[in-house]
């Protein structure tokens, strides 16, 4: 394959691959979007309804899920904010592959703020 | 690869071009809104997951009686009706273009987008109404289930 031309974003290595994965995680939310607003409205059906439902995010494997779409939410949230500085910013597009560095290191710094308070409420421990 | 593919026809140099392919401005609003709803979407959802996992119990405190207490106050209504407007439209609009980019016949993006618009109106529609209509309190219920704010 030829070498990309200097300046562009969207041909292999990172820019590519975190357009990639942009991508995959909006879709992905978005279905978990319709889902969850779908679960939701058990509330309008009756108390027992909605506990029944709601429940079955409790297990321990529902609770993993729920740690990737976490993690899924986060990296989409601060890369779509590097997409934002790429397009906005006069010298974005110049540190667009420092800063997908800086955003895979918030998305590290977040989730260990997070998983340890989830995954001891989700195993046991936390109450 | 071997076959040799017609050369594409391309304008004269300095040919003056053409550059409205489209007729409205659509496409730049839509790519605007991204980037606007994100920046609100980012703190609305970081908020909701941060309220509904890190505080208390996390996950195990959310049962009807979690949501009749959200739900009692005019600032989590909002903050949910704002979260369910905006992530439906960037969604749908970000879900949109990724069909554009793939389904290639137009048949098939026909049904993908109609299928697409047609969740979202759902969606939209049940999320409102559910917050509208909602009552933390109904009548006959177990009161083991309700809020506290159900017994004053
Ligand atoms: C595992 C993570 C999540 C949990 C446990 C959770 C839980 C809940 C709960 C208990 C409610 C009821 C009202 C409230 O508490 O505000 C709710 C509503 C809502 N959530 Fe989440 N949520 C999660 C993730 C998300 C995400 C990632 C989004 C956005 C993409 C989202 C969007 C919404 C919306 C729009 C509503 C309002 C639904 C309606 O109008 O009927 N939630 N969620
Ligand atoms: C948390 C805050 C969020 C931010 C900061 C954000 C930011 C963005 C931005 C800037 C884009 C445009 C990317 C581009 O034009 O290249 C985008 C695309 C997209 N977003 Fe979000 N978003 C957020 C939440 C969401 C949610 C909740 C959903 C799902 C309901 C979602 C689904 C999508 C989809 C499907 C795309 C299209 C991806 C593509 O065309 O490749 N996003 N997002």
């Amino acid at each position: 394959m030829p070498e990309a031309p200097a300046g562009t974003l969207y041909r292999g290595r990172e820019g590519m691959w975190s357009w990639v994965a942009h991508r995959v995680t909006g879709f992905l939310i978005f279905f978990f979007l319709l889902v969850h607003v779908a679960d939701t409205s058990l509330v309008r059906v009756s108390p027992e309804a909605y506990n029944a439902v709601i429940g079955a995010y409790k297990n321990p494997i529902m609770g993993l899920a729920e740690a990737g779409l976490v993690a899924a939410i986060v990296f989409h949230a601060f890369n779509g904010i590097r997409v934002m500085l790429v397009d906005f910013w006069s010298s974005g597009p110049r540190y667009q592959r420092v800063m997908l560095w800086i955003v895979l290191g918030l998305v590290v710094v977040t989730m260990a703020a997070f998983l340890p308070r989830h995954l001891m409420n989700v195993f046991g421990g936390g109450h | 690869m071997s076959e040799t593919t017609a050369a594409p026809e391309l304008a004269a140099p300095r040919a003056p071009r053409n550059r409205r392919s489209t007729r409205t401005n659509y496409e730049l609003y839509g790519w605007l809104f991204m980037r606007a709803s994100g920046v609100l979407l980012l703190v609305l959802i970081f908020g909701h997951l941060y309220m509904n996992l890190m505080v208390g119990d996390g996950i195990n405190a959310i049962d009807f009686a979690f949501v009749g207490g959200k739900w009692s106050s005019p600032l989590w209504q909002t903050w949910d009706l704002l979260m369910l407007w905006l992530a439906m439209i960037h969604g749908t609009n970000g879900v949109r273009t990724i069909i554009n980019d793939y389904a290639e016949r137009v048949g098939t993006r026909v049904v993908l987008k109609s299928a697409l618009y047609l969740a979202f109106t759902i969606t939209v529609v049940l999320g409102t109404l559910v917050i509208f209509t909602f009552e933390p309190c109904p009548a006959g219920a177990d009161p083991e289930l309700l809020a506290s704010i159900c017994f004053p």
